[in-house]
């Protein structure tokens, strides 16, 4: 998470990074990614999250705290599939910091570690900001959270080879947890399957996939476009003919569209915390997929 | 799961048969990307615009009337290899019923120099300032601050080399210098064989909690300049003379920029002020070329000028701007007759101007823009209405701060 400074503080302090123990600076584009490090890396890390569950991953601005920040990292850690096309690459460049350049050990992309839904068959920005690499919305498939935690222990163990011991044994303790932990999600949501629920934005791909919850209907007409009225309307006759469940939004996304659809239809609209800080709940990736089931099965009754 | 640890060698070695990065499978052809942009324009002055104190030069100007093109731009850039990245931009526009085709940037920049460190070379724009080192379809008015187009003829472009280092601190610190042609406006004649014009710039940024950013910059710029001409005008008798100057030229200034949106999250609303202030300083001879008999003055300038302005997104894909210019400037020379018509005498007149803008983006890649204003360049008060697309094809833009 940033820390809040002073202004004053903030212009005045040119404090040269003086690593006090031989952490390594993990620069995570969201907060999925710092808390999986964390699970990984423990003390032997420092991570830092350039966004909030609060803000939308495709919109950020390569602000002048992140190019600082990426500046000093050993490691970057992103979705990828182009969710961070827009300031990733500018971050990037702007940082001259020849640790992290893709290709190099300290670039680390999670969707290209795993198999990747909605590979569009042709891309056309008349079909919305569609991503040529597929959806990037990975973390939300706790089976890929898994392959992605292997390949960045091995990353980290790369990186930081005295520790790569530690980092074993870390890793094995997340993969044990994590199993049991899957296992018993998939038990708890047990009663969501084949559910049919409207999102906001296709976030929720991978989830359902792992849940088999349908896709009723998404409240953006294309993906990145607001939604509006008339679409609202549209959605409401496509869901006269086949219900759905629900209505699901991140903390980041307008409310707006999504409580008229609910007005209309007589259906709960529910918040997911969507990552980790998405509520207060939420402290970590176990929270994330507790909470999220929870919520979704709360909606149901 | 191995359970006994793997020598990081063999990890290195596996970790290359490994997908690096999802975007680079298929992307050997260099991010293209086209701006379209078409406007309208009505003025209630027809007289010729003139900003009185400042050689106009460059692309200053008011614009045209009536429907017609602004600059249609081409980009493309890539990386070259793992250790440059290459940028080429050419903007095709219509000047006095001739297409012309201008080369915008075109350079070199190093990827992998490292430690904070990167260095360009070719045509760039300079990054003194906060706007003028981005490409006016980015701006959030349709034309450019008064205190630009008097100084810079719009924007300070010219061939050479940057260097730049980003300070390894918590807070943003960048420092970088520049080492220019000089042969373009505002400097002009590419005096000390080719290497006439250098800048400075520093700056510094950073976070208020989660809702706020701020970047806060110095600038330095100066020239050699030999034979600097700026805009003809013809007499009665029908001599057209234009005004040369010879001298020094220092430019120093200060640019301000606070970004505000709930939470950090700029989706849904945000806002943006921005101010801008530079100063110009000259020491030397400004001729009347085609004068007979030849006139001169010597000429001592000051011109200064900043602008504030302000944009709200209230609701996603809606924002309005308020910007406010003024200028000012205090010319001496020995021959004010000269200086007068060079168009350094100021007839006593602040230039300033009031712009109100609304505009609607459909998508990341198109926006249509309405702007008003009331322009108090010269004299002769003038209203102005503009109506605007802006659209991109192709490559995702870069979302800058």
């Amino acid at each position: 998470m940033r820390k809040g400074f002073s202004f004053f503080t903030a212009t005045f302090l040119f404090s040269f990074a003086s690593p006090l123990l031989a952490t390594i600076n993990v620069f995570a584009c969201e907060p999925e990614w710092s808390a999986l490090v964390d699970e990984l890396g423990g003390e032997r890390i420092s991570s830092y999250s350039a966004t909030t569950a609060f803000q939308d991953p495709h919109h950020i601005e390569a602000r002048p705290s992140l190019i600082a920040k990426i500046r000093r990292a050993d490691l970057v850690v992103c979705s990828g599939a182009e969710l961070e096309v827009g300031w990733l690459p500018v971050l990037l460049r702007q940082a001259a910091n020849t640790n992290i350049m893709p290709g190099k050990m300290g670039y680390f992309e999670a969707a290209a570690q795993v198999e990747r839904l909605d590979i569009p068959e042709k891309t056309d920005r008349s079909l919305g900001d569609v991503h040529a690499s597929g959806n990037p919305h990975v973390h939300l498939d706790p089976r890929r959270i898994k392959i992605i935690a292997e390949a960045l222990f091995n990353r980290l163990s790369i990186l930081d080879p005295q520790g790569a011991e530690f980092y074993q044994q870390r890793f094995d303790d997340f993969n044990q947890r994590w199993q049991l932990a899957i296992e018993q999600w998939q038990l708890q949501a047990r009663e969501l399957k084949g559910q049919r629920i409207v999102v906001h934005h296709r976030d929720w791909v991978y989830l359902f996939d792992w849940l088999g919850i349908e896709i009723a209907a998404a409240l953006e007409p294309k993906p990145g476009l607001p939604a509006s009225p008339g679409h609202i309307s549209l959605l409401t006759k496509t869901l006269t003919a086949e219900p759905a469940k629900m209505i699901v939004h991140t903390p980041y996304q307008s409310t707006r569209a999504a409580k008229r659809l609910s007005q209309m239809r007589n259906i709960p609209v529910v918040e997911l915390p969507y990552t980790v800080g998405g509520t207060e709940q939420v402290k970590d990736l176990f929270d994330l997929f507790t909470v999220t089931i929870e919520k979704l099965k709360a909606a149901l009754i | 799961m191995k359970k006994n640890s793997i020598a990081p060698g063999v990890l290195a070695f596996a970790y290359l048969y490994s997908t690096v990065s999802v975007a680079a499978e298929s992307r050997f052809n260099p991010d293209i990307s086209l701006t379209l942009d078409g406007r309208y324009g009505s003025y209630s002055n027809t007289s010729d615009y003139e900003l009185p104190g400042f050689m106009l030069g460059g692309e200053a100007s008011r614009g045209e009337q009536g429907f017609h093109l602004g600059h249609t731009e081409l980009s493309m850039s890539s990386n070259i290899d793992d250790m440059f990245f290459g940028k080429f931009t050419t903007a095709i526009a219509e000047h006095e019923g001739e297409t012309e085709v201008e080369l915008e940037e075109v350079y070199v920049e190093t990827l992998a120099l490292g430690n904070g460190f990167t260095a360009r070379a070719g045509r760039f724009y300079s990054d003194i300032g906060y706007l003028n080192n981005q490409h006016n379809h980015s701006w959030d008015f349709t034309d450019e601050p008064l205190i630009y187009r008097g100084l810079f003829g719009n924007q300070l472009i010219d061939d050479g080399l940057q260097v730049s280092w980003l300070v390894p601190t918590e807070t943003y610190f960048k420092v970088g210098l520049e080492a220019t042609r000089g042969a373009r406006f505002p400097a002009g004649g590419a005096a000390n064989e080719g290497n006439g014009a250098y800048a400075m710039f520093a700056k510094f940024g950073g976070d208020v909690g989660l809702s706020n950013a701020w970047q806060l910059g110095f600038s330095h710029w100066r020239a050699d300049i030999e034979n600097r001409a700026s805009g003809t005008h013809a007499h009665e008798a029908g001599a057209v003379e234009t005004p040369n100057y010879s001298g020094e030229s220092t430019v120093n200034g200060v640019d301000f920029i606070w970004k505000w949106s709930p939470n950090g999250n700029n989706r849904e609303q945000n806002l943006k002020i921005q101010a801008e202030y530079f100063v110009r300083d000259e020491d030397g001879q400004v001729e009347l070329v085609g004068s007979d008999p030849l006139e001169s003055t010597t000429y001592q300038g000051e011109q200064s000028g900043w602008y504030l302005q302000s944009v709200y997104q209230f609701i996603p894909r809606w924002r309005v701007g308020y910007r406010y210019d003024q200028l000012d400037s205090d010319n001496k020379g020995s021959d004010s007759d000269v200086l007068v018509e060079a168009g350094l005498d100021n007839e006593g007149h602040k230039p300033e101007r009031s712009t109100l803008m609304l505009d609607y983006s459909y998508s990341e890649y198109s926006r249509f823009r309405l702007q008003l204003s009331k322009d108090d360049s010269y004299e002769d008060s003038d209203n102005l209405v503009f109506l605007q697309y802006i659209v991109t094809l192709g490559a995702h833009g870069a979302h800058r701060f």
